[in-house]
């Protein structure tokens, strides 16, 4: 990783962090945002018509869902003339899995002394 | 996504071994690297201070939930948003907690430990990330020196 991204991604990455309480896991409990999320990832942001395309749901459905995923900082919305569009904000996901990585980790060397602290008997 | 940790470990000891390894303050300070003030009491909070090389400033304070004999233990624990020494919080009371579980079960060679840690989903957002905001990068190098550490020094067998 070269110096430059990562100075930016620690920009972004504290940024993110002055966001509000943000319900992810909530957010991502659901499996019309989860599919959300999944077109989205590809990178490009993508205008709530294009993600209507090939749902059951209304337009107004999705806008709701991709409301709750921006709540959450998920998503961002960009403004493109009169056209919202809506990008994928790897930021917030990142960051909680690296938490709870290094919660498993700690676990795993704690249960490693446990076990040679019960069996060396 | 998952918003819990759940590890299962086989242990080759006896389940009233284990039990006592989990639940008498001083056996659980000697593995899990704390020095405690008191035994664990159901509903009471348990407090005391880390013992682990480099983390000494950081205390213990946990609420006992469930001891149920040798089946189950349980306490609830605060994740304040940094552990480094110069931010960590003076009261960590107020802090969002999850809740650990340790079930155990009988088998045909000792006991079968199940860990849980859940309610990650409770923590606010800052938590996750500030925690690395400082560290970035610097966690893969601290956990190499931690497995060092355990390496050369064994844990002291005998209660």
């Amino acid at each position: 990783m070269s110096q430059r991204t990562r100075s930016q991604q620690r920009r972004s990455r504290t940024a993110a962090s002055r966001q509000p309480r943000a319900p992810i896991f909530a957010a991502l409990g659901d499996e019309v945002r989860l599919s959300l999320v999944a077109k989205l990832c590809s990178g490009r942001p993508h205008s709530i018509s294009k993600l209507t395309e090939g749902s059951k749901l209304t337009r107004q459905a999705i806008t709701k869902h991709l409301r709750v995923l921006e709540t959450a900082g998920i998503v961002r919305s960009v403004h493109k003339g009169r056209e919202t569009r809506f990008e994928f904000n790897p930021e917030p996901i990142a960051g909680m899995k690296q938490y709870l990585d290094f919660v498993s980790e700690q676990w795993d060397q704690a249960l490693a002394r446990l076990k040679s602290f019960v069996e060396a008997e | 996504m998952n918003d819990r940790i759940e590890k299962r470990i086989e242990l080759k000891a006896p389940v009233s071994r284990v039990w006592r390894a989990l639940t008498d303050y001083r056996e659980f300070g000697e593995w899990f690297r704390v020095k405690l003030d008191g035994p664990f009491v159901a509903g009471q909070v348990s407090r005391g201070r880390i013992t682990y090389p480099g983390y000494e400033h950081l205390k213990w304070e946990a609420r006992v939930q469930k001891m149920e004999p040798e089946r189950l233990f349980s306490f609830t624990w605060p994740h304040p948003k940094s552990i480094d020494k110069a931010d960590y919080p003076a009261d960590c009371s107020k802090e969002p907690t999850t809740l650990v579980e340790f079930k155990l079960e009988k088998t045909a060679t000792g006991t079968l430990l199940i860990l849980t840690e859940s309610g990650f989903d409770k923590l606010p957002a800052d938590r996750r990330l500030e925690a690395f905001r400082r560290n970035d990068g610097g966690w893969t190098e601290q956990m190499k020196n931690i497995e060092n550490y355990v390496a050369k020094n064994p844990v002291a067998a005998t209660p």
